[in-house]
């Protein structure tokens, strides 16, 4: 438990220093963009835009700018959107960044589970109808974008059926169906696809091939055997997958009338908003690595070579 | 004693691309109870495809064209799978060649044990622990109570080939079929790994198919022995017989390249290489090789040849109208110990 509590505060410590780097980086990167917050506003006169830019401290020297956001930072202060009548950012994602959440994960999980699945059969029906059908379906969801399968779902299961609300956001389970299953089906292919190689590859292996001579049978052996062995290379594969689509897929957002947050990070970027740019960045940036340390923690779990423990394996 | 295994004429193919293997050209063999039965020969003769066949375990482009496997009297190339799946680990089992790959990297020791027994034997969780552990100590895991809870990874080579072992004998399987199960292993573990094999064939009594290429593995575990080549088996007899009295000359040429303690300067090779068996030879597959051969070996297949009760060979050597030839040094000096061991048995009163 020791060498388990020092290994992850360790962990954390990097993540933060991390998170310190690119909070400079893109600072400093955001402001090399062009224009101001302000550029857009045609209405103002040379003068209210002064007045404007020294009232939000935006005329100081860009690393008197850094430090005092950087202060604010500390003390959990994100500043105030530009765009978004001065509503504090933290207030902001907050309001915002639960619905992408929630679609994100609905469909991490539903599209890694259908894939193993899928990927599973294929590889047990190894050039068989089954497995082109399964690499077809995996070669058309990778490829089509997923507004597409957005829009369809919307006309067939909305429009036509009605069994879903066609959009907005109404916190209601089924207002997160469709795109739910829209965002899922790249994660679905691309786990299919990978499972089905990891698969063919365990299935040739020798303890497959021992398990076979127990007596079991070839599906209870690809479960109890294969499956788990064929996972712990996509563990690295579902992460950054996760946090792609928990923060948002701008598009499929506004199809269904999503209030996230990919939405605003693109419009905050359009109009220079450097708070709110900022903040979204940090989030992203923070469930990235979170998600990182939460896919090292199931390495250990599901592969015992990788396990950190204090009894130190022989 | 009676035989628990007997095969027939069996005839197996793969198919390829380039078209047919005929891997397996019509083998013969029993297995008596209790007994070991080495199976030698190089890399690609067909002993590992003879054993899978036993365990029903081939690939899918394999073809089993004719033959039969009579395990107690059924036949197990017409069982179902459902059936097969019965057998498997319960009446027939197996020992595979490389320990480091053959156990599950994510599974414990015990549960990895404890799996045959609770498919086969209907035991719960706990009694299936119990005789786990109890296997763990049969052969030779110290600390067994603690190392059961471990992985893979935290067992060296031998050891995992011990909890192999464990495994295979979890169900007390009639026969217990070991597919090279020291080649992965360095000579001292290969030592304890035999050792252990044979004391636990004295308390299990199960039969033992042993596939080698290690003819020196051979001389100290088996019963019988059979020589395979291209295929087919090309001798067959008691491990004396096969060692001292060969008639064979493939068999000659595999123990002239075994190093012995006698041994000086380099080691005899075999010429040439295996024949291509998509398409192999009209006459004796070992023909283009042998340095006996007559013209009758590249026409016709050469018949097993009697040599003895429980010897025979296949090679026209041994045919009545054949020459006298002299078989190699080392043979003839072999031949020589053969002969007075078999006196020295006879003046004794053969008492084995």
């Amino acid at each position: 438990m020791k060498n388990f509590m020092r290994y992850y505060g360790k962990r954390v410590l990097y993540m933060l220093l991390t998170l310190f780097l690119i909070a400079s980086i893109t600072f400093f990167l955001m402001n090399l963009l062009p224009g101001t917050p302000f550029t857009n506003e045609d209405k103002l006169s040379e003068a209210q835009l002064l007045i404007m830019q020294e009232q939000y401290g935006l005329n100081d020297p860009v690393i008197v700018q850094y430090f005092r956001y950087m202060g604010g930072l500390l003390t959990g202060n994100l500043g105030v959107s530009f765009q978004f009548d001065n509503t504090p950012v933290t207030e902001l994602l907050a309001s915002r960044v639960g619905p992408s959440l929630q679609i994100g994960f609905q469909a991490v999980i539903l599209g890694t589970f259908l894939g193993i699945i899928l990927g599973v059969i294929a590889a047990m029906k190894q050039n068989s109808w089954a497995d082109t059908l399964a690499t077809f379906m995996a070669i058309l969801g990778r490829s089509i974008p997923n507004f597409v399968f957005a829009v369809l779902l919307q006309l067939v299961f909305a429009v036509q059926l009605q069994w879903f609300p066609i959009a907005l956001w109404d916190d209601g389970f089924s207002y997160s169906v469709l795109p739910t299953i829209a965002l899922a089906i790249a994660p679905l292919a691309d786990s299919a696809r990978f499972i089905r190689t990891e698969m063919v590859d365990v299935l040739g292996s020798d303890y497959i091939e021992l398990a076979r001579a127990k007596g079991l049978s070839r599906w209870a052996v690809a479960f109890k055997h294969g499956v788990r062995n064929a996972l712990i290379p996509l563990i690295t594969l579902i992460g950054p997958m996760a946090v792609a689509l928990m923060t948002g897929s701008m598009v499929v957002e506004s199809i269904y009338a999503i209030p996230g947050i990919g939405e605003q990070f693109i419009k905050s970027i359009q109009s220079n908003d450097y708070p709110t740019i900022m903040g979204v960045t940090l989030l992203y940036s923070t469930m990235l690595v979170v998600i990182i340390l939460i896919v090292d923690m199931l390495y250990g779990l599901i592969d015992p070579r990788i396990r950190i423990s204090s009894k130190g394996g022989k | 004693m009676s035989n628990i295994l007997e095969v027939k004429d069996l005839k197996i193919t793969f198919d390829t691309y380039a078209g047919k293997v005929q891997a397996i050209r019509g083998v013969s063999f029993d297995l008596k109870k209790g007994e070991t039965l080495a199976i030698v020969g190089e890399s690609g003769s067909g002993k590992s495809v003879t054993t899978r066949s036993i365990m029903q375990l081939l690939s899918q482009n394999a073809n089993i064209e004719e033959g039969q496997i009579l395990f107690d009297g059924q036949d197990l190339v017409k069982t179902s799978e459902k059936e097969m799946q019965n057998i498997r680990g319960k009446k027939i089992a197996m020992i595979f060649q490389d320990p480091m790959t053959s156990l599950n990297p994510t599974m414990t020791i015990e549960k990895q044990i404890a799996e045959p027994l609770r498919l086969h034997q209907n035991m719960n969780k706990q009694q299936a622990a119990e005789r786990a552990l109890e296997l763990l100590k049969l052969v030779g895991l110290p600390d067994a109570e603690k190392r059961m809870k471990q992985y893979p990874h935290q067992f060296s080579g031998g050891q995992r080939q011990r909890v192999v072992i464990a495994i295979a004998l979890a169900c007390d399987p009639d026969i217990l079929i070991a597919d090279e199960p020291t080649t992965a292993l360095d000579v001292t573990i290969q030592a304890q790994i035999l050792e252990l094999m044979k004391e636990l064939q004295h308390k299990v009594n199960t039969s033992i198919i042993f596939i080698t290429h290690d003819l020196g593995v051979v001389a100290n575990v088996a019963d019988r022995v059979a020589v395979m080549y291209a295929g087919k088996f090309v001798e067959v007899g008691t491990v004396d017989e096969v060692f001292y009295n060969p008639q064979h000359p493939y068999t000659w040429g595999l123990l002239a390249s075994m190093p012995t303690l006698e041994t000086n300067g380099s080691l005899y090779a075999i010429p040439g290489t295996p024949p291509d068996l998509l398409d192999p030879p009209k006459g004796d597959a070992f023909a283009p090789r042998n340095e006996y051969r007559m013209k009758i070996d590249t026409e016709h297949q050469p018949p097993m040849f009697k040599v003895s009760d429980t010897h025979y060979a296949a090679t026209w050597l041994l045919h009545k109208d054949a020459p006298a030839i002299n078989p190699p040094a080392e043979i003839m000096a072999r031949q020589k110990v053969y002969k007075e061991k078999y006196a020295a048995l006879h003046t004794e009163g053969g008492a084995k």
